[in-house]
């Protein structure tokens, strides 16, 4: 049985097409191959934010607790798509749940190892942080349509 | 001497009398202008002493002013405040009564027994707009039966202008001042008391045939052939020709803010204008909510209701609505009903109370856009 | 005298103002302020329809209001409306109960095509009660489901509480040649479906965004963002169908108030083909 390497596996996930060869296998060296039950979390709020995503297979809920009633999921995340980013700043800790809503199967990320080697190499930094903002972007245009969209449709009584 | 249609013939003074007498007595009501103490209107009158006789006007933007001293001229105003539409089309109409029955209600369709109208003194714009209306509430398919009723009964007898004061613009909108077709007689007002008269239709010929008439002598032929001359030369406004595609292409002008700076949207211009059709309706029961009535009556696009959906008015701002008033009259009315909106009569222009002036307007758009492109 | 509807002298056209009258036979509570009538017409004859028109439902004495048929037009004794309490008459009507009589005027608008989308694939984008225009239309083309390619349904809602047609859409989905895309705004933690935009669900349907066509019903707010979408998946704007919405007085192009453009939306619309309105659908307060 011939167990494959990640760094196919890394190199197909939109998130690095067309990274730098060298860079990308920096990368690899901080991934892992992971899988998650369906109502397992891949992070919790409040804890500290050290690995981050690529979704395979399957669909993440984030959610939010709120006191006194149950915690709302309020957007899923897709094969295909990256999920968290609060390991490239400071403090350093997640401020959203991250449940999977089926069985999942993502790359972990060592965030905290790949944020070291970032310091070092500016130009591996530079290709990480040119993907993430087009998502994060993108996340806050839909987020933001989202508000007026809850905010004009009417809700009923 | 027996008029044909097209044939011209002169009557004396007593001939326009015996013409409204005649028309009462087969059941019309002559509407005509006449002065109810503030403004020349039309309005119905039962002899010709209820006409406007001796008064005149002039008119600029934002000013309407009335003296008697047009001597025994019968037509001597340039138009009545606001056209004929008011009873064509009036501002307030029963669309239809309902009452409760049982765990239902019945509905009752409106009576349509008026007495036919006769209009006398239609100028060469206001015949224009009575087509204009014609075309949009005669559509195959979607017409309005209250509208066509009156109109079909209705009688035109037209006066053809032989002045213009310095609103108007009709040469340039294509709107007069030669009164061309669509009416039953056509009265040019001569001097001495006197009219040419030429029939349009066979009701036309009809009652001519009761008047004493004459042949024209060639002095009275030409002072009616210089009277729609003369009031062309009296115009000082012109309507941009290319209106159409200059609105349609400058949705986003500057000059939208500005015009808004100084519109009250009081709508007083789609009152007075002769074209403007917008209606509303509204449901009103009596007291002990048996009975019910709905009632449709005039509207205007320049209040903030008008284009209310849930979630409030689509049109805020002034400048929209003063764009959306303009560019319906000059440009979409084109796209709508195949003609402008617009006679050039320039009422919108003389009852604007702050004198916006719908002519400079589109001129003002026209210059913004040479600015820009350049 | 002049004037083509002049020239025939004698009987006047039908008044287009004068209501027929409706019996509610069934009244169905929705989600929260939305409900469905059930009616038939007093005098047994059927309304005909097509998919995406619309009717001036008139309660007595309180006023009228343009809402369009959410039935299966292939029934046309039975007459189906769904609508939301927003304002004083739509408010008034949640009120009434079966056996009430309701004045009807219509079927009025443009529908939407089905002849002429016969062999595309078809995706339908919505959310709220934004389905019940739409549901006379997804009705019709099922029901010749062979002359279709793909059938997609994206339907977004607040939460899980109010999808409109919840049945309807179960129903849909269970079908073997038909995808069902439900995306609601937030759930209670665990919920196992799609929360999110419904344009997310857009963008990753499985559709050939080339010989897609895509029908719209959403607010107008919301349409942009939906053809935004639809173009990120190649869908262009000749090929997007929207229906939009105005102050509707009359509904036969005589008062004014639903003008678009050079449009009136009662009779030119509501539904518009995307590329014929693009201009005008970016220019703000026209």
């Amino acid at each position: 049985m011939k167990i494959e390497g990640l760094g196919p596996l890394v190199a197909e996930h939109p998130f690095f097409a067309g990274m730098d060869p060298a860079a990308l296998e920096i990368v690899v060296g901080c991934c892992a191959n992971v899988v998650f039950k369906p109502g397992a979390f891949l992070y919790r709020q409040g804890e500290p934010a050290e690995k981050f995503y690529l979704i395979r297979d399957g669909m993440v809920a984030i959610e939010i607790y709120v006191p006194g009633r149950p915690p709302i999921a309020m957007e899923t995340i897709e094969s295909g798509e990256i999920i968290g980013w609060s390991w490239l700043m400071p403090p350093y800790k997640w401020g959203n749940d991250a449940r999977a809503a089926d069985t999942v199967r993502a790359i972990s990320i060592d965030g905290a190892c790949l944020r070291g080697k970032m310091e070092k190499d500016r130009v591996l930094g530079y290709e990480i942080y040119k993907r993430f903002m087009p998502i994060m972007a993108r996340r806050l245009s839909q987020s933001r349509l989202r508000i007026v969209e809850l905010a004009t449709e009417p809700s009923g009584e | 001497m027996t008029p044909s249609i097209g044939s011209k013939t002169v009557f004396g003074k007593d001939g326009l009398e015996r013409l409204v007498s005649l028309l009462r007595s087969q059941g019309f009501r002559v509407v005509a202008p006449r002065h109810d103490g503030v403004a020349v209107v039309y309005d119905e009158i039962e002899t010709t002493a209820d006409l406007a006789t001796g008064w005149t006007d002039s008119a600029e933007g934002g000013t309407v002013r009335y003296s008697q001293t047009a001597g025994s001229a019968n037509f001597a105003t340039s138009m009545g405040v606001q056209g004929w539409k008011r009873h064509l089309y009036p501002p307030r109409q029963l669309l239809f009564s309902a009452e409760k029955a049982g765990s239902g209600f019945r509905v009752h369709e409106p009576k349509r027994k008026e007495a036919p109208m006769a209009f006398l003194g239609v100028r060469a714009c206001e015949m224009k707009a009575i087509l204009i209306q014609d075309s949009v509430f005669g559509q195959s398919g979607f017409s309005e039966p209250g509208y066509l009723m009156r109109r079909r009964a209705a009688l035109i007898i037209a006066v053809e202008c032989s002045r213009a004061v310095s609103t108007c613009f009709c040469e340039s909108a294509n709107g007069g001042p030669v009164v061309e077709a669509g009416f039953d007689l056509k009265l040019n007002e001569l001097a001495d008391d006197l009219y040419l008269a030429q029939a349009g239709s066979e009701e036309g010929l009809v009652l001519l045939a009761h008047l004493s008439l004459r042949d024209p002598t060639p002095a009275e032929l030409g002072e009616a052939a210089g009277q729609p001359e003369a009031a062309k030369a009296a115009q000082t406004r012109r309507l941009e020709p290319e209106a159409k595609e200059l609105l349609a292409r400058n949705l986003e002008s500057p000059r939208w803010r500005e015009v808004a700076e100084r519109c009250l949207t009081c709508g007083n211009c789609t009152m007075v204008c002769p074209t403007c059709f917008c209606t509303t309706v509204e449901d009103v029961t009596d007291l002990s909510g048996s009975h019910a009535e709905r009632w449709r009556s005039w509207d205007s696009c320049f209040t903030i209701d008008y284009a209310h959906i849930a979630g409030g008015s689509l049109r805020q701002e002034a400048s929209a609505r003063y764009r959306q008033w303009i560019t319906h009259k000059l440009s979409t009315w084109h796209d709508q009903f195949g003609s402008s909106g617009c006679v050039g009569c320039g009422r919108c222009i003389a009852w604007c109370p702050v004198g916006i002036d719908i002519t400079e307007e589109v001129a003002a758009i026209k210059t913004s856009e040479e600015a820009t492109l350049k | 005298m002049d004037g083509h509807a002049l020239s025939s002298p004698g009987s006047l056209p039908p008044d287009l103002m004068i209501p027929r009258l409706f019996r509610i036979n069934k009244v169905k509570k929705e989600v929260p302020g939305v409900f469905t009538w059930h009616m038939t017409s007093l005098d047994g004859a059927p309304l005909v329809y097509k998919p995406g028109q619309f009717n001036m439902l008139y309660l007595f004495g309180v006023g009228e209001v343009p809402i369009s048929i959410s039935g299966d037009c292939r029934d046309p004794t039975k007459l189906v409306h769904t609508i939301r309490a927003a304002g004083s008459v739509t408010k008034a009507m949640a009120k009434l109960q079966a056996g009430a009589v309701i004045g009807v005027r219509g079927p009025f608008g443009r529908p939407w095509p089905v002849e002429e989308v016969y062999g595309s694939d078809i995706l339908f984008v919505t959310g709220t009660i934004g389905l019940a225009p739409l549901r006379p239309l997804i009705l019709e083309i099922l029901h010749q489901r062979d002359k279709f390619g793909k059938v997609v349904i994206c339907y977004g809602s607040r939460g899980t509480g109010d999808i409109l047609f919840e049945e309807d859409l179960h129903t849909w989905r269970g079908r073997f040649d038909t995808n069902v895309h439900v995306t609601v705004h937030s759930a209670p933690a665990g919920y196992r479906g799609r929360v999110g935009s419904v344009a997310a669900a857009v963008r990753i349907a499985k559709i050939d965004g080339e010989s897609t066509q895509a029908f719209v019903c959403r607010s107008e707010t919301m349409t942009r963002p939906a053809v935004d979408a639809l173009h990120e998946r190649g869908i262009t704007s000749d090929r997007i169908w929207v229906t939009l919405e105005r102050n509707m007085k009359c509904g036969v192009g005589l008062c004014g108030h639903c003008q678009f453009g050079p449009t009136y939306m009662c009779k030119d619309g509501p539904v518009y083909r995307f590329d014929q309105i693009q201009d005008l659908f970016s220019v703000r307060e026209i």
